[in-house]
């Protein structure tokens, strides 16, 4: 499954699991946070990406929730 | 034969080649004077202005795996015959025959200084790797397609031979090469693009100037059933890699990719990691790798029970202005070494 930012790319490369991400320079991290809320960021996008890869799909799917 | 007709030589595998089947791939180059095979045909399709003087044959796996050495010889073959153009296959979708035939014609233009052309499925293996230097009319997957194609390669290979200018992929039918040609324009490159913003939101035909790549399209894989029991590996295109890019990789149209353990490690530090990516501002990355790799939170998951297990190591690479053709080779290489090592799903993170 992919995590990325630019969701448009990752459909025409044709990725099939797609969670967006934060943004380009820092995908799975907000600088901007303080460093626990940060790490909390990152875990719930981590595990949005497991989930997605528990779930079924028929074709390509963003997650966005 | 009579003086003044042009001189073709014909490329052929072992089975158009009449020599025999499979069984007869590893036979070596020879040559045969006249047209044999399919060659009949192209000689008929030539018409009355040219003759087909020798044919080549060479066995399909003693072309591969003989590369250097067959293309060799059968050049030399093929300049006994003082050709006035090569023609090699059709191939159709036959993959060793394909790159064969791309290799031959390839070597002919450099090496003889003399026109060629070769024409297969456009899925064949050798149109990539040829298509940029050679000629190549596309076919049918098949040689149920010979009929239609014959008079097509007679038709460009004439061409050849007497000099004339061939025109674009669109006007002769070969497969684009990938050639920029400058010329002068009527129209701005700005009102070219309005126009065809203009045809587009009406629904009209335009084409474009700058073709996309083709993307290939896989079905999706099962859902994983059971993520306590299962092992997940990292894999980046944001070029993390261990301080110091031990490979070199390429901060743009990176090369090659890279494999690293993580064994032993919980968390990854400007100390121990950065990015060797050239296309994002890097300081998110170098001050906490983590922000594209998320090893910290893996390892979280793991001690949890969330996962089986994290990979021992992470493949990482440059997507950055990387082409296609090396970005698929790269995730095919990745993917084998993950399934072999048992690997049962991948988080592919991109910057």
């Amino acid at each position: 499954m992919h995590v990325c930012t630019v969701v448009p790319i990752s459909l025409t490369v044709g990725a099939n699991r797609i969670v967006p991400a934060v943004a380009i320079p820092h995908p799975l991290g907000n600088p901007e946070l303080p460093k626990e809320e940060e790490k909390a960021l990152r875990r719930r996008l981590v595990e949005k990406a497991l989930r997605a890869l528990e779930t079924p799909v028929e074709g390509q799917t963003v997650f966005e929730n | 034969m009579a003086q003044g007709k042009l001189r073709v030589v014909h490329y052929l595998n072992q089975f158009f080649g009449q020599i025999g089947g499979e069984e007869k791939a590893n036979t070596p180059p020879e040559a045969r004077a006249g047209a044999v095979g399919p060659g009949m045909g192209l000689k008929a399709a030539l018409g009355a202005d040219a003759e087909i003087v020798g044919t080549v044959i060479c066995g399909d796996t003693y072309f591969a795996e003989h590369l250097a050495e067959a293309t060799r010889t059968v050049l030399e073959l093929i300049k006994q015959f003082q050709p006035d153009v090569v023609i090699a296959g059709p191939a159709f979708n036959a993959g060793r025959y394909g790159t064969a035939c791309g290799a031959v014609c390839q070597a002919v233009v450099k090496e003889l200084k003399v026109p060629a052309v070769t024409a297969m499925f456009p899925e064949n293996p050798g149109v990539d790797i040829y298509k940029k230097d050679v000629y190549i009319l596309p076919t049918a997957d098949s040689a149920a397609g010979m009929r239609e194609a014959l008079p097509k390669l007679a038709a460009f290979a004439l061409k050849l031979a007497r000099g004339e200018a061939i025109g674009t992929p669109e006007e002769e039918g070969y497969i684009p090469r990938g050639i920029r040609k400058n010329f002068f324009a009527e129209k701005s490159g700005a009102a070219r693009a309005v126009d065809m913003l203009v045809a587009k939101l009406q629904g009209k035909p335009f084409t474009t100037e700058l073709p996309m790549p083709i993307f290939d399209r896989v079905p999706p894989n099962p859902p994983v059933k059971d993520m306590a029991h299962a092992t997940i590996a990292l894999v980046t295109s944001g070029g993390i890699v261990p301080k110091g890019n031990p490979d070199h990789i390429e901060s743009s149209s990176a090369s090659k990719f890279g494999k690293y353990s993580l064994k032993g490690l919980d968390d990854l530090t400007p100390e121990t990691h950065q990015t060797a990516h050239g296309g994002y501002d890097p300081t998110y990355a170098n001050a906490d790798p983590d922000r594209v790799l998320p090893l910290d939170v893996m390892r979280d998951l793991e001690r949890e029970g969330r996962i089986g297990k994290l990979f021992d190591y992470h493949y990482a690479t440059v997507g950055n202005g990387t082409s296609v053709a090396n970005a698929s080779r790269y995730g095919a290489a990745i993917a084998k070494e993950l399934k072999e090592a048992g690997v049962d799903a991948v988080i592919l993170t991109s910057t």
